[in-house]
């Protein structure tokens, strides 16, 4: 309960610190807290090949503050690296490229730490560096990349349960993967404040119920400035009320019941006014169709509530303790709890005020039942509060990454990835062109990893790779094409594509790194052609 | 067909080379001479802004090729711009921007040519603009956007066609953002596509004077109201903290009265300075995905947007979604269009009232309006004494007092857009 004491003293008024001032623009999407998940996280790029689309995520996780990063790589730069990275320049030619990037990567922000491997020239041995490095928050590596590279990757994050992530640019196309270990929830999912006003009008508490009774006893004996600030709320549990007492106890249900219902609402607003109405009625009609239907469940929160927790490490999470609890919560009061915001509305501010505090009220009570269910469950009992508090005000909109099956049969994914293609041909033909879905990315992925360690195969070779693997795949005309686009860039970057990717690369490192916004599941593959992303769960 | 390069070892540009020399199936009628390839060595390029979005795509040009590049800003660095404004340090703090950041990619990449220039587009005329072959933009303001649509639509001349300059526009908000090219007078410009952002309305002023309910609320009283009564400095500077400060310490104050609690430093800054979030990630997403246009158009070696799909709009915070759109050009658009727009207003609205409304009009967005109708001044802002003239018909109703009618002809203008004339036919509601 102490937090809440104290965010109701008034402020420090100071202004901010250096560090907040240069990190203004992001604490505003991520907060105090994702900037210190940020700064603790330790990254490695493994990098190879033409080597930019790796350096290029380097860059837009050192300047927001990345705490540590490391490039094991042991390229020497040449003249075709001067032409793609930004990272190097004339004086770093014939020198190691790990060495140089990193150097001019630290100058972006001088609170990043950075390192390199190998030290001197010479073969990278990747396992001494994941053996005697501490331990690692996240791994990316980039196509192509030696097999052998690959199993150390791999046998790393299994054992420490990194997540690794794979990265690929070839001429206009690219793609990358993410590798998480177990399913990943996240609570402070960011949705859009426009969905997250929960009004609970058709299942108010005791409190609610009263203090908008007090207000509209004598609702027309009100004076004209008082009735035209009762706000929407009050306005809205006061008609309800006068609607079930017509209507056999029920709510207005269904869209010609909510047309009547709005109907009724605005014949209560007064009109011996210049305006010819009241803003406040006017905000109670807009806010029905939202507000008052039956509460029902999001489908991430379904999803929660639903999945079988089987490994071990999983168990043990506190966001699964307390996960049991909502659902325990959800069962027994057959809602969520409380998020507690109240969103503005035409009002005199005591009265908002009085509005507000009894939301939140009602919010800190659901909050504390849960935090009590969480306390009294193995495991529970030295939970965080605020994790609970966060959690009851997000309950909503709560979301699983990574808990479905992955498609390991790519020939399934094939076959619906060239039906929907079909399917869209034929719109597009049936409307004259007017309505067109675009193409599936899937079969620049497939192309793609064809030259994952095969950087200058032929368009013929990468169809002959693809067929191996998924037999369906041969004869289908826009594969063909797809792989003469990725041969034709013979494994060499293109600085545009490789940035574009290094920003999206970077974007779903934050998310992961500070469990903030939803990171993708678990594919996402960019046409820089047709300028176009497509995730697949692959 | 064969190259004899190989032999040398590895060429600066091999692989761009690799796409621009060797067509795709998906531009396979491209001409991929020495002649066609050398144009793009002599194409000049404009980037307008060189801040979150401008710093990556001087970066991104360089490295597509191009040589001979320009970049105006009439911004200063301030502390606020290193967390992403990757070619600016501590010490480049309180320097042009252009000037910073020309220098720096100048020196990395060798062999490009980057020209800064201090300044505000505005400073420039038609004959600087017409000097390049492609302009791209990464700006934060929707009005200079506007300013340099119409300069580009209105420097084609069908008969000559070098003075038709692809523009190339990108933009970002937190994890999102867009990119769209335009091709003055053949697809739609930024004008017809107005309507994508909302105006912000403003909270009214009697919320803020006695019956506020939000933190924001306080800070729009201390910013609008109590700064004016009090002058505590004689003109209010955004970027200064002593001013901020002020503002945040009445904010909090009238919070407390009213038992209203959220109002902080930041959120103080964030309400008057109309703060965006930015980050580094998608200005890289943003800004390339821009120059990827540029460098398909210079060089044909993939298709570009532009004729069909023109915007391309991604969304980065749940999941990445992209969506890629084909607008249509508008008529009745007041820059590339040739007939005038209706205007339907209620006959007993005020000239005021008709003047405010233009503010919030998605397609209009105008901040100070001037007016004319049937070729009779109705309003102006400028000089200040026709202004004093004219401001008595501010009170008048449309229909009874003015003497408007349907079908009439009204002439807006507004000082931010000194080329455009928004000409309306008059109908009531």
């Amino acid at each position: 309960m102490t937090e809440i004491v104290v965010s109701q003293t008034p402020p420090m008024l100071h202004g901010p610190t250096e560090k907040e001032k240069k990190y203004d623009r992001q604490l505003r999407l991520w907060a105090a807290s994702g900037q210190a998940a940020l700064e603790s996280a330790n990254i490695l790029l493994v990098n190879s090949g033409a080597g930019t689309v790796g350096v290029e995520t380097l860059k837009n996780l050192v300047l927001p503050g990345i705490g540590k990063f490391t490039i094991a790589d042991d390229a020497l730069v040449n003249e075709a690296d001067l032409g793609v990275n930004f990272f190097l320049d004339e004086s770093s030619l014939g020198r190691l490229r790990s060495e140089c990037c990193t150097k001019l990567l630290q100058e972006l922000n001088p609170e990043v730490q950075g390192d390199w491997f190998p030290k001197e020239k010479g073969p990278l041995d990747l396992a001494n560096v994941l053996e005697t490095s501490p331990i690692f928050t996240l791994i990316i590596y980039t196509n192509p990349i030696r097999k052998e590279d690959l199993a150390t990757i791999e046998a790393y994050s299994s054992q420490h349960r990194t997540p690794v992530i794979s990265i690929h640019s070839a001429g206009f196309y690219s793609y990358f993967r993410i590798a998480l270990p177990g399913t990943f929830p996240i609570v402070d999912t960011h949705p859009e404040v426009e969905k997250t006003a929960d009004l609970r009008l058709l299942n108010p508490w005791p409190e609610l119920v009263e203090f908008a009774k007090e207000m509209t006893r004598n609702i027309d004996a009100l004076d004209d400035h008082e009735h035209g600030h009762v706000p929407y709320v009050v306005i809205l549990l006061h008609y309800l009320e006068q609607w079930r007492q017509s209507h056999s106890g029920e709510n207005p249900n269904g869209f010609k019941d909510k047309t009547e219902f709005g109907k009724l609402v605005t014949r209560g607003a007064r009109t011996n006014n210049p305006e010819g109405g009241e803003e406040n009625f006017q905000e109670a009609v807009a806010a029905i169709n939202k507000n008052i239907k039956a509460p029902e469940l999001e489908a991430g929160v379904e999803e929660v509530f639903n999945h079988q927790v089987s490994d071990e490490a999983e168990l043990e999470s506190m966001f699964w303790v307390i996960a049991r609890a909502i659902k325990q919560f959800y069962h027994k009061h057959g809602c969520l709890p409380l998020p507690g915001a109240l969103p503005d509305m035409k009002a005199q501010s005591s009265v908002y005020v009085k509005l507000q505090s009894i939301y939140k009220a009602k919010a800190r009570k659901d909050a504390q039942e849960v935090l009590e269910t969480v306390r009294a469950s193995p495991g529970g009992k030295d939970v965080d509060p605020t994790e609970v508090d966060l959690f009851c005000k997000n309950a909503r909109f709560v979301k699983l990454i990574n808990a479905k099956p992955r498609q390991l049969n790519l020939s399934q994914v094939f076959d619906t990835e060239k039906a929907s293609d079909e399917e869209a041909e034929a719109m597009k033909v049936a409307t004259c062109g007017a309505f067109s879905l675009p193409a599936s990315n899937f079969f620049i992925y497939l192309a793609l990893t064809a030259t994952a360690h095969n950087p200058a195969a032929t368009a013929e070779e990468i169809v002959s790779t693809i067929t191996n693997a998924v037999p369906e795949a041969a004869g289908h005309e826009r594969l063909w094409q797809v792989a003469q686009e990725v041969a034709r860039a013979g494994g060499g970057e293109l600085h545009n594509i490789s940035a574009i990717t290094g920003g999206m690369v970077a974007q779903e490192m934050i998310k992961i790194i500070t469990k903030q916004y939803i990171p993708i599941d678990d594919t996402c593959i960019f046409d820089g052609i047709s300028s176009r992303c497509q995730v697949l769960r692959l | 067909m064969a190259t004899t390069a190989a032999s040398t070892g590895p060429s600066r540009w091999q692989y761009l080379d690799k796409i621009r020399r060797n067509p795709g199936p998906f531009n396979q009628d491209s001409d991929v001479g020495d002649e066609a390839l050398a144009a793009q060595d002599k194409a000049k390029i404009l980037v307008i802004g060189a801040g979150g979005l401008g710093c990556e795509i001087l970066k991104d040009l360089a490295l597509s090729r191009f040589k001979d590049i320009h970049v105006i800003d009439m911004d200063t660095i301030d502390i606020s711009n290193l967390n992403r404004q990757f070619l600016f340090r501590q010490d480049d703090v309180g320097k042009f921007k252009a000037e910073v950041a020309a220098a720096f990619v100048e020196k990395r990449v060798k062999g490009t040519k980057i020209t800064a220039h201090n300044g505000r587009i505005q400073d420039f005329n038609e004959d600087f603009y017409m000097q390049f072959q492609i302009v791209v933009c990464g700006l934060d303001s929707i009005e200079a956007r506007r300013w340099i649509n119409a300069m580009l639509v209105n420097m084609v001349d069908m008969e000559d066609q070098d003075s038709l300059k692809p523009l190339i526009d990108g933009g970002t908000e937190g994890f999102k953002g867009q990119t769209r090219v335009i091709f003055p007078t053949l697809t739609p410009c930024i004008e017809c596509q107005l309507d994508l952002y909302t105006p912000r309305a403003a909270v009214p002023l009697c919320t803020l004077a006695t019956i506020p309910r939000q933190p924001e609320h306080c800070i729009e009283w201390a910013h609008i109201i109590a700064w004016e009564e009090q002058k505590p400095f004689p003109n209010l500077d955004k970027d200064d903290p002593e001013h901020i400060t002020w503002l945040y310490q009445k904010a909090s104050a009238r919070a407390q009265e009213f038992g209203i609690s959220g109002v902080t430093y930041s959120l103080t800054q964030g309400v008057v300075k109309n703060i965006i979030p930015a980050i580094a990630s998608t200005n890289a997403i943003i800004a390339a995905s821009c120059c990827n246009e540029a460098l398909k158009i210079a060089t044909t070696a993939a298709p570009a947007l532009g004729f069909e799909e023109s915007y391309m709009m991604y969304s980065g915070d749940d999941s990445i979604y992209t969506s890629t759109f084909k607008y249509d050009k508008k008529p009745d658009c007041t820059v590339c269009g040739e007939v005038a727009k209706p205007l339907q207003v209620d006959p007993k609205m005020t000239l005021k009232e008709l003047l405010d409304s233009f503010a919030l009009k998605a397609d209009l967005q105008l901040k100070k309006p001037s007016i004319r109708a049937e070729g009779k001044t109705l309003y102006m802002q400028f000089p200040p004494s026709i202004e004093e003239q004219t401001r008595p018909n501010l009170e008048k109703t449309l229909q009874q007092d003015l003497g408007l009618d349907v079908g009439h002809e009204v002439v807006v203008t507004d000082p931010a857009f000194p080329t455009l004339t928004f000409r309306f036919i008059l109908s009531f509601v």
